[in-house]
């Protein structure tokens, strides 16, 4: 166990994946000597060449569309496009293709591949890169979304993405980075579709992913100093969904606030309210309120931005009003 | 076809009011006052302001995410630019878009763009709508070497070419994409000669030549006009900067990067001008102190404007 950032933690558990099976490769742009776009695949190239770190053209449908076939070719590929935004050049390959494959063939195929994208506002990169489109993968079937927080889930749900016999859509996002946490040396997984209660609280819970859980956490701060206990989860994958963590958690604090960076509207909140709806109706005993995005694209100017990007007096309000 | 007199000086100011202005840029971004991504053309003036040149306002332009260049060639205003490039309300965007983002429909400015290969299918709806309507206008759009390896683009150069549109396509060859070179992402050593799979002209000129860059773009904007289809014009230069600010450029080596420097087109075109006579040693003076002073009045008008308020933010999501 060691302090190791988000970035260090997913590099790592790049490097060992590789070295424990050959069928592991990366592929991207700037992926080599490089380093990434943002400096995760650091090192890889130096440690195992171009036959398995590549450089691709600035191609983004061909590099999706090559881990698909390389994946349903026995191969193990995991690709990072430089920001999630670049996906809509690609989306044809993911969606009608490596997550069509299995059910179209009637299980024959399998497309082991990790698609990984950084995610996210808050540097300045406007509209075309600093999106947040969770819900759009969400909304594939045959795909799997994982979304991680921390140095400690970023290395352990990589390894276990990466070992995933399905596609995964791997989303970093790019302010977490530089975020320290402990991060064992050796290799680990945590198993996609199980949630973390990242602090424990008994009276409204704040489920939030990404970003959101570091200001979910920092609005429980805010809140403990009123009296108000927040217990803060973290779903770690949006698809599959641990529903039981996150009912659980309802059934005991009777609130529940939905924190996320992604725009509101038909954005991961409404399917986790709607699931608790059907699900835990009777656990409720206040309104859901929904903390997200505005309803319209990524702003430039700095203090666009800075409104665009839910707050944690956002989540400390969204809490007060139902407690 | 040469350029007249009034040309010649014009692109000479020009490509001098890119290089000042991203000058500025570059002082101003290292001194943290500049939010966001910042992408220079420096080193690259000849290719904008060569195409630019022979245009008018009714013709169209699609640009990059590299776009102040083609901005200021096609009229941009350096207040509204700069203004924009400082997050502020008076800018082009309303401080919306920033850098990589910013657009003026009335000056045949299509918009830059933050995603590399979006500007080809956008020129081609931009020359069909000028063959729709009849209006004669030309668009150019603008792509680096990297950009021309997105499936974009080349249906762009296919469709353009199968439906005769009146499109230039205008390849601005730095060598790189980011930190890969051309050699690593494509065979051919020529772009210009994938002109050839959609039979239409593919030229390959000096991208540091402003003359030879104007004759090879007129001479396509004619034929466009004409009804006789696209062309692409592959023009060969390199950019000075890192990628984007802050790169630190460990993909390319310092002698490559002084041998393109001696190339520079700014006083390539001033020594032509000084020696034909068609500005004296005063005049290039008098060019320089203007354009200098245009710059300062845009820092002077960005720096003077307020910040937009978030109450705008949901403001032109919809018309
Ligand atoms: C679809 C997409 N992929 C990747 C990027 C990231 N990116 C921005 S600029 C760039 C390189 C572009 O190279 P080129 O087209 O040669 O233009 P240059 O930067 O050299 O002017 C890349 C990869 C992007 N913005 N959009
Ligand atoms: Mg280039």
């Amino acid at each position: 166990m060691s302090k190791k950032t988000y970035l260090q933690a997913l590099n790592e558990a790049l490097r060992q994946e590789m070295e424990r099976d050959d069928k592991v490769f990366i592929i991207g742009e700037d992926v080599g000597r490089f380093g990434g776009c943002f400096g995760v695949t650091q090192g890889l190239f130096t440690q195992f060449g171009e036959g398995r770190v590549m450089d691709t053209p600035i191609t983004e449908s061909a590099i999706v569309g090559t881990a698909a076939g390389a994946a349903a070719s026995g191969l193990r590929p995991v690709a990072e496009l430089m920001f999630v935004d670049f996906i809509g050049v690609a989306m044809d390959q993911l969606f009608n293709q490596a997550c069509k494959m299995r059910f179209m063939f009637g299980g024959k195929a399998k497309v082991p591949m990790t698609l990984r994208m950084p995610q996210g506002a808050g540097i300045g990169a406007a509209a075309q890169h600093s999106q947040s489109l969770e819900a759009w993968f969400m909304h594939i079937p045959g795909l799997k979304v994982v979304i991680p927080s921390t140095p400690y889930d970023a290395k352990g749900l990589l390894i276990s993405a990466i070992r995933d016999d399905n596609p995964v859509v791997f989303l970093e996002h790019k302010l977490l980075y530089g975020v320290e946490g402990e991060v064992p040396d050796e290799s680990y997984t945590i198993d996609l579709g199980k949630a973390d209660v990242k602090r424990e609280g008994a009276d409204v819970t704040i489920v939030a992913t990404s970003l959101m859980v570091h200001t979910a956490l920092a609005a429980a701060e805010k809140l403990a100093a009123e009296g108000i206990s927040a217990e803060v989860v973290d779903p770690r994958s949006l698809q599959p969904l641990d529903k039981a963590t996150i009912l659980a958690s309802v059934e005991k604090t009777h609130a529940l606030v939905i924190a996320h960076e992604a725009v509101g509207f038909a954005g991961p909140g409404a399917e986790i309210a709607a699931m608790v709806a059907e699900e835990g109706l009777e656990f409720l005993d206040a309104p859901i309120r929904r903390v997200a995005a505005p309803f319209c694209p990524v702003p430039f100017s700095p203090p666009l931005e800075q409104a665009y990007i839910p707050g944690v007096d956002d989540i400390f309000n969204a809490v007060k009003t139902i407690r | 076809m040469s350029p007249d007199k009034k040309t010649l000086v014009k692109m000479y100011e020009t490509m001098s009011r890119i290089r000042l202005f991203e000058t500025k840029l570059q002082e101003f971004f290292a001194a943290g006052r500049i939010p966001g991504f910042v992408h220079l053309y420096i080193g690259e003036e000849a290719v904008a302001t060569g195409a630019c040149a022979g245009l008018t306002n009714a013709d169209k332009i699609t640009s990059t995410h590299r776009g102040h260049g083609h901005l200021i060639a096609k009229g941009g205003d350096l207040k509204l630019m700069m203004a924009e490039i400082f997050g502020r309300k008076t800018g082009y965007c309303k401080g919306k878009g920033g850098s990589m983002h910013i657009a003026d429909f009335d000056l045949g400015i299509l918009g830059a763009n933050g995603i590399v290969g979006g500007g080809g299918p956008l020129a081609l709806g931009s020359a069909l709508a000028s063959k729709y309507s009849k209006t004669n206008a030309v668009t150019v759009c603008f792509f680096g070497d990297g950009a021309s390896n997105q499936g974009t683009t080349q249906e762009a150069l296919n469709m353009a070419s199968a439906w005769k549109l009146p499109l230039v396509f205008v390849n601005e060859n730095n060598g790189y994409g980011i930190s890969c070179p051309q050699c690593k992402s494509m065979a051919v050593t020529d772009i210009a000669d994938r002109a050839a799979a959609y039979d239409m002209p593919g030229v390959v000129v000096d991208g540091n030549d402003v003359l030879a860059v104007f004759e090879a773009v007129t001479e396509a904007v004619k034929r466009a006009r004409h009804g006789e289809g696209p062309s692409l014009i592959e023009c060969k230069t390199y950019r000075w900067r890192g990628h984007f600010e802050g790169d630190a450029c460990t993909y390319r080596c310092d002698e490559e990067l002084k041998e393109w420097m001696a190339k520079d087109p700014i006083p390539r075109m001033e020594e032509k001008l000084l020696e034909s006579g068609v500005l004296k040693k005063k005049d290039v003076e008098a060019i320089r102190a203007r354009i200098e002073q245009e710059v300062k009045d845009a820092v002077d008008f960005a720096e003077g404007s307020p910040l937009p308020s978030p109450a705008e933010l949901l403001e032109d999501v919809y018309a």
